[in-house]
């Protein structure tokens, strides 16, 4: 029996600090584990005592990549236990920050993160050196999502604009006119992008996942919809803890979330989003995943690159139907009073399900939080995924081997910050 | 004869992502910054790393775990110039709330099992704990003054980042007041400049992301927000934010607790 140990001190291109260990017996991966350095921040704790109004603002700050993800979930659930729903023109606006959020999240794995692993660099400003004008079109399509945060939410990162209710400050037909001009070339290169992205070479390897993500009757989900799963579960949001907890694990200050009638792993994010609702998707986005050589599902986690690259595309679709659409409501926001209660929401941050839950009193102020981020809960699956792919690259140089076991941790963009949560690998062969 | 480019890392301590994250929203400056400086030590973009000395450290995040207090004095070792970007770096960020609790309860609120978790009772900024050659404010960063921060810094000068309040910006923006016209709680009069004045522009109040500006007269703004009609407990709250650790908001916030 051979003994050998590989480590990977911090796993780069992912957002946050983790690290991870392989524990190979005799040729057989028996473990793999995936722990998360990220110092504690607390703000289930601080949340509480804060008003209600303050959620958006103090919950956008658990990631930078994605504030509007917390930003959609904290109003709805709020909303949820003050009694009010936001319809109409200011709905179909929460959509359209959505969608500058995914083209800006997204872009950003596709080019900067996630490509290099494909083309074989360290990261996006050495493969610029050889592929600028690839570099260049993923750059002009974050900018492009980056254009509608900047817009409607004020700025890129934790955007201002977002409240209870509403808006702050709505923009005119006139303000967005040249930001449609804008996602008509971010949907030409966002169509380009899923071109290129189908022409990468991916490991065939595929996974019996669990798919979750939200299913709603018309759209293809971002901030509302029943919890639905390849397995058969429908659930409301409110019904979220009675099918998933969450565990703590020694080696990890990001708790691991499972299914609670049997302990079992489920994913979420594109693959689950995809695959569960390919016919919300628009026209033009189904076609160009069926050019693209993509089923109605798919089960490589490594093709999630193209499945992340169609979802640029619809949500540039969608950006501009609601865009063409829009007429100016008459308020930003819809009045709210205060009252005791307990909201819930789930909507779909670019990396999966996002779940908050309040207790409010009351005066609206905050009695309880609880916040289920997407990498916590797709840990298990990635755990799944080194577990089962691992041992068919045992043969591999030690160094590509440990390339490989990033780029499968990658494959999540794993938002580690999120979970509150860097990555390390130790491959311990016995 | 080509002169070598300076050697820049990137460090995280206890924070979101979004300071260092606002390097790579400068989607059209990003690859001319890569071609002036060398991005040596950048986790978060590159697996590729080069170890040694650095000649600029831009440093994100606050100091919560006896690990990272231990580590950055690595990074100040291995660093010629130290700067910190964003609120977490240099004020102890929105964590630094349980500066005024009790750490052991809220480890308890948040994980089952507390005892797997290591933590600092306290949430500080990096300068108490080495010293900082430059400190840049925001919740988050404001990416023009990073690109200002990192054009100084290959011309051998001061950045230029103004120190006075966000009144100045608003002003500069052509913004109606929104604490004299509409009423509206705003921090603005005490906060530093740096974002533009985005809020106002927004029809909102300031909300403090910058933190306080030089010479801050928070009594008086207190009183002014009291005559607004707010209680006490919402002016402590009000106070304490993402820059809650800055001595004049935490001073200030702390007049206003019962």
């Amino acid at each position: 029996m051979t003994t050998k140990t590989i480590k990977v001190n911090y796993l780069a291109r992912v957002e946050g600090e983790g690290g991870l260990r392989v524990v190979v017996r005799n040729g057989v991966v028996t473990k793999a584990e995936l722990s998360i350095f990220e110092p504690p921040r607390f703000f289930e704790a601080f949340l509480r005592g804060r008003a209600f109004s303050e959620a958006p603002d103090i919950t956008a700050r658990i990631c930078g990549i994605c504030p509007v993800a917390y930003q959609m979930s904290a109003v709805h659930a709020m909303e949820d236990a003050l009694g009010v729903r936001v319809t109409g023109a200011l709905r179909a606006l929460r959509r359209l920050l959505y969608c500058g959020e995914w083209i800006e999240s997204h872009a950003l794995h596709i080019y900067l993160l996630h490509a290099p692993d494909f083309l074989g660099y360290a990261g996006a400003v050495d493969m610029a050196r050889e592929h600028r004008a690839l570099v260049e079109t993923g750059l002009g399509l974050k900018q492009a999502g980056n254009a509608i945060l900047t817009l409607l939410g004020g700025r890129e990162v934790h955007p201002i604009n977002v409240r209870v209710g509403g808006f702050y400050r709505m923009p005119s037909r006139r303000e967005l006119a040249p930001l449609a001009e804008r996602l008509e070339r971010a949907r030409e290169a966002a169509l380009a992008t899923v071109r290129w992205a189908a022409g990468l070479d991916f490991p065939e390897r595929r996974h019996d996942y669990h798919f979750v993500a939200l299913r709603h009757a018309a759209e293809y989900p971002f901030n509302e919809g029943r919890i639905v799963s390849s397995r058969g579960l429908d659930l409301s949001p409110a019904e979220f803890e009675d099918s998933f907890e969450e565990d703590h694990v020694e080696r990890s200050t990001a708790l691991h979330a499972h299914l609670k009638a049997d302990g079992s792993s489920y994913l979420v994010g594109p693959l689950a989003r995809y695959s569960l609702n390919f016919d919300r998707l628009s026209p033009l986005a189904q076609a160009a995943a069926r050019e693209a050589g993509l089923g109605a599902t798919c089960a490589n986690p490594f093709q999630s690159i193209v499945v992340r690259a169609v979802e640029v595309l619809y949500a540039c679709d969608e950006a501009l139907r609601i865009i063409a659409a829009y007429e100016e409501p008459d308020h930003p926001s819809i009045p709210l009073t205060p009252r005791a209660g307990i909201g819930h929401a789930a909507t779909e941050a670019p990396r999966g399900l996002l779940y908050h839950r309040y207790r409010l009193t009351e005066d609206g102020a905050i009695a309880e939080a609880r916040i289920v981020p997407p990498t916590s809960q797709n840990q298990a699956s990635i755990e799944a995924d080194l577990k089962n792919f691992v041992g068919g690259w045992l043969d591999l140089p030690e160094e590509e081997l440990r390339h490989r076991c990033e780029q499968t941790v990658r494959n999540y963009d794993p938002c580690i910050s999120c979970s509150t949560h860097f990555l390390r690998l130790e491959l311990d062969r016995g | 004869m080509t002169r070598q480019r300076p050697r820049l890392a990137v460090w995280k301590f206890a924070s979101c992502d979004g300071c260092q994250l606002s390097l790579l929203d400068c989607e059209d400056e990003l690859l001319a910054v890569a071609g002036a400086v060398e991005i040596a030590y950048f986790p978060e973009a590159t697996r590729g790393t080069v170890r040694g000395i650095y000649d600029v450290s831009l440093v994100e995040g606050s100091i919560t775990t006896p690990h990272d207090a231990a580590r950055i004095l690595d990074v100040r070792r291995r660093s010629r110039q130290l700067i910190t970007i964003g609120a977490c770096a240099t004020a102890g960020g929105i964590q630094a709330l349980r500066n005024l609790a009790d750490v052991r309860e809220y480890t308890a609120i948040v994980y089952a099992r507390p005892d797997y978790i290591q933590t600092l009772a306290t949430s500080t900024p990096i300068a108490e704990h080495v010293s900082v050659d430059f400190e840049l404010r925001g919740c988050p960063i404001n990416k023009r003054q990073l690109l200002e921060v990192l054009a100084a810094l290959l011309a051998h000068r001061r950045p230029v980042t103004p120190a006075h309040s966000v009144c100045m910006e608003c002003k500069a923006r052509g913004n109606v007041c929104v604490m004299v016209a509409q009423g509206t709680p705003c921090l603005g009069p005490v906060t530093h400049a740096g974002c533009g004045a985005i809020c106002p522009a927004y029809a909102r109040g300031c909300y403090g992301c910058f933190g306080p500006m030089e010479m801050p007269n928070a009594p008086s703004l207190s009183e002014h927000l009291a005559a607004l009609g707010m209680d006490r407990a919402t002016l402590a709250r009000f106070w304490r934010g993402f820059n809650a650790h800055a001595a004049p908001f935490r001073e200030e916030a702390h007049c206003h607790d019962d």
